[in-house]
């Protein structure tokens, strides 16, 4: 087997041992919380039958292990259980949800990587003028308010000054794509605002980092054009890194938007696992996080594979 | 006389702490149609930053001063970005020192190597691909239809070397500036690609600067030399004029190195060598680097390893400084046998064994001042605390020809290469060892400098009987510096004796390689040998033997 076959086969080992190791976590915390699940959620009026009922239907007299190995054993069939608050098959519930919020995160990095990488190169070529700095300054003082502030200021000039568009992102399953690409344009631009800084900047240290090798000087030396020597020469050298900063902030517009999906009642993960929480429906709660968990994961193996399919020098051993 | 480059009294500075300051004072300098002109010096001379000026280039942190750069009657100072743009790599081209770094990892040679001409629109890519396979045939690398199509990570130095003179030559430019090329190569590499460049240059009548600091070198290459120092010119002359009449001492002193012989030596008292290498074999994993080595080294005196790159010398010292544990044999020193990590030895024993590396500039950390990088051992070893530590390393420093009140409180990056060199002694020093493993301490310095690390070297041998394994590729240091020589080829030990004897006839075929390599000052020298070897090679056949084993 060729030695880059290899490493890429050995990082899926370690994601997937990371992912049960993480499972393992989520199913273990959720134990350790205080009072008794059947109780918390069929509230003061539960009589001894209704909570044997329900103890029995939901495994809970079962030990830990087992009902531990059952849900693992569901969640890779593709049934994550039942709801303990609607008793709703909980694959369902989340199907909507992730589609949504899926979406979102996908239209808001759509725009977001190209502009990003984009504007790095462009603050890279231009290093020190004032369109550098004008990049540089305005997108990291985006990133250094609230995220909710974002969004709010976007509804007061979008929604509520100009009424381009709504404030309210009220998707609905069957929306078609243009309808629903304008409903939720504020949330995906507050997340493009968000996650932009990062992206950007890194693009821009990751090249001008390059740009004093030699082989940068070489390029110059040809008579190349410095436009071309950047994205020629010293970009495909900067993959790596730009791919792990993407993948942390895809990573971030799926499990970290819960603030902005709350400011435009959007319903995505993030709002369904705050539900979650403070109705007490532990059996939601664990099969969201295990979702954020493999989303982190298989974005963060995504970079690296990336980083090691960049590098010639594994592409193309001696 | 037709200039086809003229440099008129170009000044150029660098950025200081206080302001500019004039590193290239001056300077005047012509190149007509075809012809070579060296141009030599130590590091810090400027003949690198004169080179890059005569493309309108100068590197971050410089500026042209005053001047005039004048390329076909064109005026470079001053000139338009686009201007140079359509000169550089099409009328003037460049081939870098270390072609590994200057070629872009993730391209293949190929790519590179068309993009000028394609970018320049001087041809078409299919065009420019086969003219590059061509340039690669005359560049005699192996399999020039095929090789265009590695990374540069798949190419051996010498053949990237070549791969990207052949990239210089791409648009067929009137002027190639060449920055030291060879400087990186071992001996018998080097010899290979000057003569590749030299025909190349010659064949298409290209005008051509070329800049090293080996007087030798240039001798081989150059119809005219210019000797500079310290951004000032020394002298100017015809090569052969130059080389039987050097009107200026600073000139004659550039073979310094050449001259060095040890100070004579006190007879050895203890007939006992103080370390023996004994039948080890080592590798990486897979990878077999060293097989059945054995020698040893006599107390008090310095053995040279030589070779060529990959030929062991540095894994044999890993494995002597407990780095690398052998597969097989074993490393005595003392009478005892080491134990294979350095990590299980007993500290004195560390202590005792000491080693000094090639790159004093990664050997020392950037943010250490030199208290610091002399204390640590002082403080490790012999528990020197205080006022006393302090003292020992006034002493050190002293010992190592640095002013102790001037230079105890610097930065590694405020000293010199030779400044940061002699540290690296220093820092070995303070260990009080017994044994030290020089591993190439003198490659990466000009010929002054070196010469001065060598005398210094000597000197701490005479004075406290250490004991010397000295690795190089260089066969003059060797035969400045060694008493016995052990040449490696491939991992393997293929001749040893002492160095009298290795310098003198017969000589093991790789031995005879080797020596016959080094360039001698006399300028038909590259012709007579190519010609010998040419000869040798139809006629038995045992000169090309080594030399395929070589490349």
């Amino acid at each position: 087997m060729s030695p880059i076959s290899k490493l890429i086969l050995r990082r899926l080992a370690i994601g997937a041992l990371t992912l049960l190791i993480v499972s393992a976590i989520i199913f273990w915390a959720i134990e350790l919380l205080p009072g008794d699940i059947a109780t918390e959620v069929l509230g003061q009026s539960a009589t001894p039958e209704t909570l044997a009922a329900f103890r029995e239907r939901f495994g809970l007299n079962d030990p830990a292990l087992v009902r531990y190995i059952n849900w693992l054993g569901g969640a890779l069939t593709g049934d994550l259980g039942l709801s303990m608050a609607n008793q709703r098959p909980i694959s369902q519930l989340l199907g909507d949800r992730s589609f949504n919020t899926f979406f979102l995160a996908g239209y808001a990095a759509l725009i977001a990587i190209p502009l990003a990488v984009g504007l790095g190169i462009v603050a890279a070529l231009y290093r020190g003028s004032w369109l550098d700095r004008f990049i540089s300054s305005s997108t990291l003082a985006v990133i250094s308010f609230p995220e909710y502030f974002v969004a709010y200021i976007l509804i007061l000039i979008f929604a509520v000054h100009l009424q381009w568009f709504p404030s309210l992102a009220a998707v609905a399953p069957g929306m078609d794509l243009t309808q629903r690409l304008y409903v939720t344009f504020l949330p995906a631009l507050t997340m493009v605002l968000i996650v932009m800084a990062h992206m950007m900047r890194m693009t821009r240290a990751a090249i001008v980092n390059l740009l004093a090798l030699p082989y940068v000087e070489m390029a110059h030396l040809k008579g190349i054009r410095r436009r071309r020597v950047i994205t020629v020469h010293a970009l495909p050298n900067a993959v790596a890194p730009i791919a792990t900063v993407i993948a942390l902030n895809l990573a971030y517009l799926i499990v970290g938007v819960v603030l902005v999906e709350v400011v435009f009642v959007y319903p995505g993960l993030g709002q369904l696992l705050v539900d979650s929480v403070a109705k007490r429906d532990i059996t939601v709660v664990q099969a969201a996080c295990l979702i954020f968990a493999a989303t982190y994961i298989l974005l963060n193996l995504a970079a690296d594979i990336i980083g090691i399919v960049s590098n010639p020098r594994l592409l193309h051993p001696r | 006389m037709d200039g086809l480059l003229e440099i008129q009294d170009l000044r150029i500075e660098g950025r200081a702490q206080d302001g500019w300051r004039e590193i290239v004072k001056g300077v005047d300098l012509t190149v007509a149609k075809g012809e070579i002109v060296g141009l030599i010096g130590e590091s810090g001379a400027g003949k690198s930053t004169l080179g890059l000026a005569a493309m309108g280039h100068v590197k971050p942190g410089l500026r042209i001063a005053g001047g005039s750069i004048r390329f076909d009657g064109q005026e470079l100072i001053g000139a338009r970005e686009s201007a140079l743009r359509d000169l550089r790599g099409r009328r003037i081209a460049y081939v870098a020192q270390s072609s590994a770094a200057a070629f872009n990892p993730a391209w293949r040679l190929i790519d590179q190597h068309c993009e000028g001409p394609v970018q320049h629109r001087v041809m078409s890519r299919a065009q420019a691909g086969d003219e590059a396979v061509k340039l690669y045939r005359e560049m005699r690398l192996p399999d020039p239809e095929q090789i265009g199509f590695r990374y540069p990570h798949q190419v051996s130095g010498g053949q990237l070397q070549r791969a990207m003179t052949a990239m210089a030559m791409a648009c067929r430019p009137d002027l190639i500036i060449f920055d030291e090329p060879t400087t990186a190569l071992d001996v018998t590499t080097q010899i290979e690609v000057l003569a590749a460049i030299r025909d190349a240059v010659r064949d298409h009548d290209t005008a051509a600067i070329y800049i090293t600091h080996d007087l030798a070198v240039v001798a081989q290459m150059a119809d005219r030399v210019k000797v500079l120092l310290k951004g000032t010119e020394v002298e100017e002359a015809p090569t052969r004029e130059m080389l039987a009449h050097p009107r200026e001492d600073y000139t004659r002193s550039l073979w310094a190195v050449r001259e060095f012989r040890p100070s004579p030596r006190a007879p050895v008292t203890d007939p006992r060598p103080i370390l023996r290498i004994e039948n080890v074999s080592a590798s990486y994993g897979a990878l077999p680097v060293l097989q059945d080595v054995s020698f040893s080294v006599p107390r008090g005196r310095t053995v040279a390893v030589v070779g060529e790159s990959g030929s062991g010398k540095s894994t044999t010292a890993r494995v002597i400084m407990g780095l690398l544990a052998p597969t097989q044999g074993r490393v005595v020193f003392e009478g005892q046998p080491l134990v294979a990590h350095s990590r299980r030895r007993p500290r004195d024993l560390q202590r005792r064994v000491q080693m000094i590396h090639q790159m004093a500039d990664t050997a020392l950390n950037p943010w250490h001042r030199v208290r610091d990088v002399i204390g640590r051992p002082l403080e490790f070893f012999l528990g020197l605390r205080g006022a006393a530590k302090e003292a020992r390393i006034r002493e050190l420093l002293a010992e190592i020809e640095l002013e102790p009140a001037q230079f105890i409180d610097r930065l590694p990056g405020e000293l010199s290469g030779g400044q940061k060199q002699r540290l690296c002694i220093a820092r070995a020093l303070a260990a009080n060892p017994d044994f030290i493993i020089c591993d190439e301490v003198t490659s990466a310095l000009d010929q002054i400098v070196a010469e001065g690390i060598l005398r210094l070297l000597d000197r701490l041998q005479r004075d406290k009987g250490l004991s010397y394994l000295f690795i190089t590729h260089d066969l003059a240091t060797v035969r400045s510096i060694a008493d016995e020589v052990v040449v490696m080829q491939k991992g393997k030990v293929v001749e040893q004796g002492p160095k009298d004897r290795m310098f003198a006839p017969p000589h093991h075929p790789y031995t005879e390689l080797l020596l016959s390599s080094v360039p001698e000052m006399d300028p038909d020298w590259l012709t007579r040998l190519l010609e010998q070897r040419r000869h040798g090679a139809s006629g038995e056949g045992a000169g090309e033997g080594a030399r395929g084993n070589a490349a």
